[in-house]
């Protein structure tokens, strides 16, 4: 395989004299980047400190091959200029006119001072804009449910129900994991010290209040959040990069119609009822420990439960999971729809949007608790 | 052995996704210092072809030796340092998205950790220089691009490290008439300075003509024709026939060469 390397040996210097006396730099070999290798570096300093003799003639008709790298090599080296004393071949003269002709390379950008204050500002503005548009992706949406009012027949159903099988019953799985884990967690840990003061039987409102009120719809909407958020905001995201996006415009198909309003109401129906499921899961893991660690029959428990949970609590969940569904799926539309076309925007508005959701659940969840801290607590 | 031995050889190289045969039997030897054209109808399997020859894709069956190198060994830094002499277009461009002008063509040679910033630098504008753009576009993200700047820009990167061997996939597909004539000029000049070995994918006539030493065409999932233009062109095949030989290729041709 060596005849391949084909290009030979690497450069090699020659100090001759010529005929008149003068001194002469005789190059051979190869001057290509694969030849020189590492010897680039080295060789640079060297030729550098061979043109610092204004009298020395170059000789390079013996180089075999020289590419684009070699001549830059002996550009820089000669100052950008052309040595007094120089011996060409045709082809060799072609690529240093083409880097004679050549601009001058930018200069590395200097740095900016007021970096910090310029980031600040930035920041703010670009909180602006998100909230901003997020506005206008809402208004819009309001816009389009009321034309979907009005046309009945323009009703998105095939994209509404393949969002809600993807988000909703794509979900049930982890969802029942993580709720089971929770209630087992949460029953365990309450009863031991409700054995301490002989309150075993409170075990069931702590359980029927803390998962039907809070726990369930939370753990619901932070696992949706991380799976169907990212999942939305990613596909938006490469119908951008790909410009389906774009496609879809100039075929007259509204973005806001198609693709975000489905979503909205799809995971504004699937949130209620994967907290419902939610729950029941993480009370029947709780129940179990119950059981277990009190004694406590599961028919017992099924009849207290609606004696010391008021109903409220139920509707006060599936109230908090609808908004909460809605929400991560208006915002994970917005950060999808606002994906630039490259990979960079695509990884981190997906991030971003993961995390924005989960942010606005919990504060959602504060905001519902603050509102309704007298309803169905006795 | 001047133009001898086979940079890239192919042997009884059969293709199939799923049921779809693609190529049968295929066998083709790129002799160095070579520029090799290679046509076909759409789909007929020439970025398949090329793809194999990089080896992101395995063959059903056969092999590919490049730089007399199985691709499958499993010497990663044998195979890195050939990948080092290849310079690959792909059909779309396949910039890197999240990275600058400058910076595409940069990473290659700051992969190759020889090169100072300076250096890089002056190389970069110079790549730019040749494939005619402006450095003022150097800070552009590839999503500003035109398509015909995408493609030169992936051109100027596939040639960043100076490399023996160049795979070009519709190298000039989406650039106007004068810009694929400033290719094969820069082609040309290149191939005067160092020795080049070309596989060229295209449906650009004109370039074809201009740029090929011998013309592969891909038809039937075979290889019907192998040889310099004038043999291919007197091999009796429909899709010749209709590819060199129709209206607009006679055209062609007529400016070309003397038939
Ligand atoms: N990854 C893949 N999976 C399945 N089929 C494929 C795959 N890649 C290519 N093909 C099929 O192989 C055939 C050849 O495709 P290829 O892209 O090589 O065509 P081509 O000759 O480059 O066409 P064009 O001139 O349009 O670029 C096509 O029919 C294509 O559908
Ligand atoms: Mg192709």
């Amino acid at each position: 395989m060596a005849e391949y390397r084909g290009n030979g040996s690497s450069l090699v210097l020659r100090r001759v004299t010529a005929e008149g006396g003068a001194p002469r730099l005789v190059l051979s070999g190869s001057c290509t980047l694969s030849a020189l290798g590492q010897r680039l570096q080295p060789l640079s300093a060297k030729l550098a400190e061979y043109a610092t003799d204004p009298a020395l003639q170059w000789d390079l008709t013996e180089i075999a091959q020289m590419d684009n790298a070699g001549a830059v090599l002996l550009w820089r080296a000669w100052g950008e200029r052309r040595p007094q004393h120089l011996l060409l071949r045709p082809e060799q003269e072609k690529a240093l006119n083409l880097l004679e002709m050549m601009s001058p390379p930018p200069p590395p950008a200097s740095r900016d001072w007021l970096w910090p204050v310029t980031a600040l500002g930035k920041a703010v503005f670009l909180l602006w804009e998100h909230l901003t548009s997020m506005v206008i992706l809402s208004g819009q949406l309001l816009l389009d449910a009321l034309y979907l009012a009005v046309h009945p027949g323009r009703i998105p159903w095939r994209e509404i129900s393949a969002n809600l099988y993807r988000t909703g019953a794509q979900a049930l799985g982890i969802t029942a994991l993580v709720g089971f884990l929770i209630g087992v967690v949460l029953s365990f840990l309450s009863s031991r010290q409700l054995q301490m003061f002989g309150a075993d039987i409170f075990i069931i409102n702590i359980l029927g209040i803390s998962i039907i009120r809070e726990l369930g719809p939370l753990l619901a909407a932070i696992l949706v959040a991380g799976r169907s958020g990212s999942s939305m905001t990613a596909q938006l995201g490469v119908m951008r990069v790909t410009e389906e996006l774009d496609a879809l415009t100039v075929m007259g198909i509204p973005h806001s119609l198609r693709l975000v309003l489905p979503k909205v109401m799809a995971l504004g129906i699937a949130m209620p009822l994967v907290v419902l499921w939610t729950s029941a899961i993480a009370l029947a893991g709780g129940m179990v420990v119950a059981e277990i660690q009190l004694g406590l029959g599961y028919q017992f428990f099924l009849s207290k439960l609606p004696d010391s949970v008021p109903i409220a609590n139920l509707w006060l969940g599936l109230g908090k999971g609808m908004v909460c569904g809605m929400v991560i799926a208006l915002i994970s539309c917005h950060f999808g729809l606002r994906i630039k076309s490259n990979t960079e925007s695509l990884g981190e508005g997906t991030t971003n949007s993961v995390v924005t959701a989960i942010t606005v659940v919990i504060i959602i969840d504060a905001i519902f608790a603050i509102i309704f801290s007298d309803v169905g607590i006795k | 052995m001047e133009n001898g031995g086979c940079v890239i050889e192919v042997e009884g190289l059969h293709t199939r996704f799923g049921n779809h045969v693609v190529h049968e039997d295929i066998d083709l030897c790129v002799y160095h210092g070579e520029v090799l054209g290679l046509v076909g109808g759409s789909g007929s399997g020439k970025t398949a072809l090329m793809r194999q020859m990089l080896g992101l894709e395995r063959p059903t069956h056969g092999s590919i030796r490049v730089f007399g190198q199985s691709l499958y060994g499993h010497n990663r830094k044998q195979l890195r340092a050939m990948r080092n002499r290849c310079g690959v277009l792909f059909q779309k461009g396949a910039l890197f998205s999240a990275l600058s002008v400058y910076d595409n063509i940069a990473l290659p040679m700051r992969e190759l950790r020889t090169l100072d910033e300076d250096m890089i630098r002056r190389l970069v504008m110079l790549k730019l220089k040749m494939v005619d753009i402006d450095a003022r576009h150097a800070d552009k993200m590839p999503a500003e691009l035109s398509g015909g700047m995408i493609k030169r820009i992936a051109l100027a990167r596939a040639m960043a490290l100076d490399p023996e061997l160049l795979l070009l996939d519709e190298p000039t597909a989406g650039l106007d008439p004068e810009l694929s004539d400033g290719f094969v000029k820069l082609i040309q000049t290149m191939r005067t300075e160092l020795t080049l070995t070309i596989v060229m994918a295209t449906h650009d006539l004109d370039t074809l003509v201009a740029l090929s030493d011998r013309i592969a065409v891909l038809a039937d999932q075979r290889m019907v024709a192998l040889g310099p233009l004038k043999e291919v062109i007197n091999r009796n095949h429909p899709f010749i026939a209709n590819f060199f030989l129709g209206e607009r290729g006679k055209r062609t041709l007529a400016n070309h060469v003397d038939i």
